[in-house]
């Protein structure tokens, strides 16, 4: 498919045609680029201005169409990169043989306009307002987005449930929002397990994410021997990443004494921190 | 063929149905497990959209989508109810 979306010249205006007379519950609507930002080599978060945007819940994604000349259309789901409350972005990342994602970390500019809709999900969300579970954050390469959702919403939100980040990524330089993850790094522990590439002097965990680290991030399953009640009571998990990441740790969660309820799981394609 | 999940589906359902459906439960028609729809195994460049069972892999959902219209086949539910 590489190429397809220059040779189909797709970009996020609907092309002219009859418009749909019934209106559905989850309608597209046109949004504004209002900014785009660098977050990594292959990442741009891309803030959008949605007049009709009905606001959102930490964790949810919404899609986007692009829609070529010719009425070709493709749609594409991103997670939500902002708290609810602030304005809406996404952070993309760049599939060097996706269809869509090229021209929005590559082509997309301030003013140009994208068809979005949304909000959408209910399973992979989380509110401030919600149960006092602890908070197990696991991502794996871009599943960060929708994890960095929550955690802003955490922090606007004043909310206390202490809450760990663990990242599976490649190398230091792929992290994404790195530095507002070392300013969170006071409340919500960050641990890194770099997959590729380890800087001169890293003592932190290299290579893919194993039992022993999960076992050391992991908050103790409220009933195991070593759990540690009220602060471990009953901890949840937000999983996302690569289909592979994600059944690796939700697997090992299991074994650790989760519940297989209490882990929930997002799994999206392309690369991530393998 | 990359294998996801039903958060990849979460706008396609809601569009056919009308409401939030990631938080739906399932029950498998093939054997019996219930689970809710963003647990299904869900393939996106199948001939169309096909969302299996996570226990037995039969296949629950089919939608295809083709001149703006969805077809919708759920033979593989024995039910689904909506959080």
């Amino acid at each position: 498919m590489a190429g397809t979306a220059v040779r189909r010249g797709l970009s996020g205006r609907a092309a002219a045609g009859p418009t749909r007379a019934l209106r559905r519950t989850l309608t597209w609507q046109v949004a504004t680029v209002a900014a785009v930002r660098t977050e990594t080599a292959s990442t741009r978060t891309i803030e959008l201005s949605a007049p009709d945007w009905p606001g959102h819940r930490a964790g949810q994604h919404l899609d986007v169409r692009l829609t070529a000349a010719d009425g070709y259309t493709a749609e594409r789901s991103y997670s939500i990169a902002a708290a609810p409350g602030e304005p809406l972005a996404i952070t993309v990342q760049r599939l060097d043989d996706g269809e869509v994602s090229p021209y929005l970390t590559e082509e997309l500019r301030a003013g140009d306009q994208l068809e979005v809709r949304g909000p959408i999900g209910g399973y992979f969300v989380w509110d401030a307002d919600g149960p006092a579970s602890p908070l197990l954050l696991a991502a794996g390469g871009s599943g960060i987005v929708p994890l960095r959702s929550i955690l802003r919403h955490r922090e606007l939100a004043g909310a206390t449930v202490p809450a760990r980040l663990l990242y599976s990524v490649r190398s230091l330089a792929d992290v994404i929002y790195r530095a507002e993850l070392e300013r969170f790094a006071g409340g919500v522990p960050v641990t890194y397990a770099l997959t590729r590439q380890q800087p001169p002097g890293w003592t932190g965990h290299s290579g893919r994410v194993d039992g022993a680290l999960l076992a050391g991030v992991a908050w103790p399953a409220a009933g195991l021997p070593g759990s540690a009640p009220p602060a471990a009571a009953d901890p949840v998990a937000y999983v996302c990443g690569p289909t592979a990441f994600v059944e690796t740790i939700a697997e090992g969660l299991v074994q650790l004494g989760y519940p297989p309820g209490r882990v929930k799981t997002e799994r999206f394609g392309g690369p991530g921190g393998s | 063929m990359n294998a996801l999940d039903g958060n990849a589906i979460g706008g396609l359902l809601q569009e056919v149905f009308g409401t939030e459906m990631t938080t739906a439960t399932g029950i498998c028609g093939s054997c019996g497990a219930t689970g809710q729809v963003a647990e299904f195994v869900v393939f996106l460049r199948a001939p169309g959209t096909v969302a299996r069972c996570r226990n037995c892999s039969a296949v629950l959902m089919v939608i295809v989508t083709a001149h703006g219209m969805n077809c919708v086949d759920l033979r593989g539910l024995a039910d689904l109810a909506v959080a």
